[in-house]
């Protein structure tokens, strides 16, 4: 959990605080925070005069607004066929064992969350994977691991 | 004017028209599921598709406006295969346990199953898929996302009439879902209870929380004195849910009714109108008084209504700044409920725990009012049970009463004996009318200066009112506001609550009195009315409200002869000590989500 403090009036004299200043002030906290608060989300509402469950409802249909809590890394694993046939599923066992987390769960050190993802666009580098802003391709459980111990410093 | 054809009839229509209320005026039916008149354009549910000639893919007829030369087709093949297929779609991801819905027979999606007759032959049933959650939290009403067909009408209602947004549409593709804030439980949220999603929703997914059977069971049960209220709004909408046109006035055939069912003591909800006027009244100008006269600054400026539950949980949550502005007077339904286990048990000589109060409400915020914790003034729960209108239709219909032929009742005694003034109270600028007609007389001796005491200026469905009376000829006691302006303003549907309440508290307006009713048109377009309410079913309810005060032989509250007993008799003076304790009330701050 972050504090929303005045985050958000800060947001809004930089992004406005009209319908479609959201999706900018949105998109801004979750670079920063990796998630949206219930209390970042009411925020916002209050701020650009609109509901809280509009703000929900918009930052609920992108899957990289997350609306729950999200450690401070979100590995995304690509399902998708291509990744599917080349080995996807080994990874993301391996994944979960180095871990110690299922899909969808985030480590209690909340340095960690493990998701799934729809295709990302390395088809012809898979299996692929995302960790934050930045792909990892063409990986084998073994190079996953080190990938992951990369970020564990 | 557009030149078009539909079915090979020529029609001109003005210009912006859609093709859906272009066939509206040859009487050619196109269903739709998403289209509402009181609502934006959404074209989300495509059952109204039809076919353009020469357009490459059918166009969804509430969506589209005609253009000249435009031919359109509203039942040919490629249609009905269409549209067959977009209803066996909705069916598939619809909970479709008809006949044991509350919405059997009721249900729009049904009626185009019906027409469709599908058989065996629809596409897979994808409900069990998802693990749906039936939200029965609030006490006004059920959401049950596992019958939504996500048509979007109650969202674009509590957007658009309401400017609450309770509810909005979240997630996407498959998992899209009508949801409250981050999914809390609806009694948990901003929702103020209006009912007025669950009056357009077209399935079962919003209904009413129904008390039926509860309310059968005390009837039934000897040991119980059950007695009925009734609000004002009932009485010119019940008749449509029983074989009558819109407008019909059914006091007499609802009294009736109501006796039949079983009711001990049947009585009128504007008897406390009227008390509401006295006591409302009185504290308008005892705060004008205070406020003007002694310089008292802890009490606020304007004045709010306070009947609608629907509005105060509004102000609650959105402006608990001016929660002072609030009259702290209960509702009628409220003040009625103290009191028919207080004066009315000692009258009768009834012990108040045999009691079982009823009441018959256009709202659904009725139920949640009669459930806060604070209206408990008479030592028990003042109002045990609230049904809608609908579900006092369902009731005489269960009963096998033929409710046409019914011949008119009067009301029992006491609390029934109501005036015109409480009659209004159903209106749109009904409680400000009425509030008028008494306090105008206070201050002067004299009725309100206008024609037949029929104060035009803030009738009517303009979403906001603006009216000022002036105060001439004042008696000694009121002599401060001789010559004053009394400003008034007058709003209904929340939307434009929200506009006089914004102007007010950032200082842009300044009115004394303002009226507030949550639902558009006031009670008797609320969320509990017949269903279908529209502009044009409105207007006509309204009508038949003025019909029915113009036919009263008492039409102001403070020359109702039970109203002068009860203060005699019982509460002593208007605002008085006893008053205080079981006819006003106080309010809370709640969170903005």
């Amino acid at each position: 959990m972050y504090n929303t403090g005045n985050m958000v009036k800060e947001l809004a004299e930089k992004h406005g605080r009209k319908r479609e200043s959201l999706m900018p002030i949105l998109q801004d906290i979750v670079r920063k925070h990796n998630y949206l608060t219930d209390d970042a989300m009411v925020a916002i509402a209050s701020e650009l005069d609109i509901s809280a469950a509009e703000v929900y409802g918009t930052a609920s249909f992108y899957t990289f607004l997350d609306t729950e809590e999200r450690g401070k890394n979100i590995i995304r694993v690509c399902k998708t066929i291509t990744c599917s046939m080349k080995g996807k599923n080994d990874i993301l066992s391996t994944l979960e064992d180095i871990l110690k987390i299922k899909v969808g769960e985030t480590t209690p050190d909340k340095m960690f969350t493990l998701l799934e993802t729809n295709c990302i666009g390395w088809c012809h580098k898979a299996p692929a994977i995302l960790i934050n802003d930045m792909p990892y391709t063409d990986l084998t459980p073994e190079t996953v691991i080190d990938v992951v111990k990369g970020y564990m410093r | 004017m557009v030149t078009l054809k539909i079915n090979e009839h020529e029609i001109k229509v003005a210009k912006g028209t859609t093709i859906l209320d272009a066939a509206k005026t040859l009487s050619i039916n196109i269903p739709t599921l998403c289209n509402h008149q009181d609502l934006c354009v959404a074209g989300n549910c495509r059952v109204c598709v039809v076919e353009q000639k020469g357009a490459r893919t059918l166009v969804a007829a509430c969506a589209m406006p005609v253009a000249e030369g435009m031919e359109i087709l509203t039942n040919s093949l490629k249609v009905r295969n269409a549209r067959k297929h977009i209803v066996e779609l909705l069916l598939s991801e619809h909970r479709a346990d008809c006949t044991k819905c509350y919405k059997n027979q009721k249900c729009e999606l049904q009626t185009l199953a019906n027409e469709y007759s599908f058989g065996e032959h629809i596409f897979l049933d994808l409900v069990e898929d998802h693990s749906y959650i039936i939200d029965r939290s609030s006490p006004s009403f059920l959401k049950d996302d596992s019958k939504c067909i996500r048509c979007q009408r109650c969202v674009r209602t509590c957007a658009q009439l309401q400017h609450v947004s309770a509810i909005a549409v979240a997630n996407k593709g498959s998992h899209m879902k009508i949801s409250s804030f981050h999914d809390r439980p609806m009694s948990h949220v901003v929702c103020t209870n209006c009912g007025q999603c669950v009056n357009r929703c077209p399935t079962g997914a919003l209904t009413e929380k129904t008390y039926i059977d509860q309310v059968w069971d005390a009837i039934y049960d000897p040991d119980k004195h059950v007695v009925v209220q009734t609000a004002p709004a009932v009485r010119v909408a019940l008749g449509e849910d029983l074989g009558f046109d819109p407008g019909e006035r059914v006091t007499g055939k609802m009294v009736t009714a109501l006796r039949q069912l079983g009711f001990d003591s049947v009585l009128d909800t504007d008897f406390t109108a009227d008390l509401t006027i006295i006591e409302e009244g009185t504290e308008l100008l005892t705060r004008l008084k205070k406020i003007l006269v002694e310089g008292d600054n802890s009490l606020a400026l304007p004045m709010f209504t306070s009947c609608s539950p629907g509005w105060i949980k509004f102000i609650e949550h959105k402006y608990p700044n001016m929660l002072p502005n609030l009259s702290t007077c209960k509702s009628p339904q409220q003040m009625f409920g103290a009191l028919a286990k207080t004066f009315y048990a000692e009258k009768r000589k009834i012990d108040p725990s045999k009691i079982v109060s009823v009441s018959i409400m256009p709202c659904t915020a009725k139920k949640y009012e009669a459930d806060r914790p604070e209206m408990r003034s008479s030592g028990y729960k003042d109002i045990d049970f609230v049904l809608t209108t609908r579900e006092l239709a369902v009731m005489i219909k269960q009963a096998g009463i033929n409710f046409m032929a019914l011949e008119d009742d009067h009301y029992d005694s006491i609390m029934g004996t109501s005036t015109g003034a409480g009659v209004i109270f159903g209106a749109t600028g009904g409680v400000m009318e009425a509030a008028l007609r008494t306090a105008y007389e206070i201050v002067t001796g004299r009725p309100v200066p206008f024609k037949n005491l029929n104060i035009m200026p803030v009738r009517g469905m303009e979403g906001v009112k603006e009216a000022t009376i002036k105060i001439e000829g004042t008696t000694e006691e009121w002599r401060f506001l001789e010559g004053a302006e009394l400003k008034v303003a007058i709003a209904h549907g929340l939307v434009n609550a929200n506009k006089i309440a914004k102007a007010v508290s950032t200082g842009k307006a300044s009115y004394h009195f303002i009226e507030i009713m949550a639902c558009p048109g006031g009670c008797l377009g609320g969320g509990g009315q017949p269903i279908p309410t529209n502009a044009a079913i409105r207007q006509k309810r309204m009508e038949a409200i003025y019909s029915e005060d113009m036919h009263m032989d008492l039409r102001k509250s403070h020359e109702n002869p039970e109203i002068r007993a009860i203060y005699e008799e019982f509460l002593e003076k208007p605002n008085g000590h006893k008053s205080h304790k079981l006819l006003h009330t106080h309010y809370i701050k709640r969170e903005s989500y």
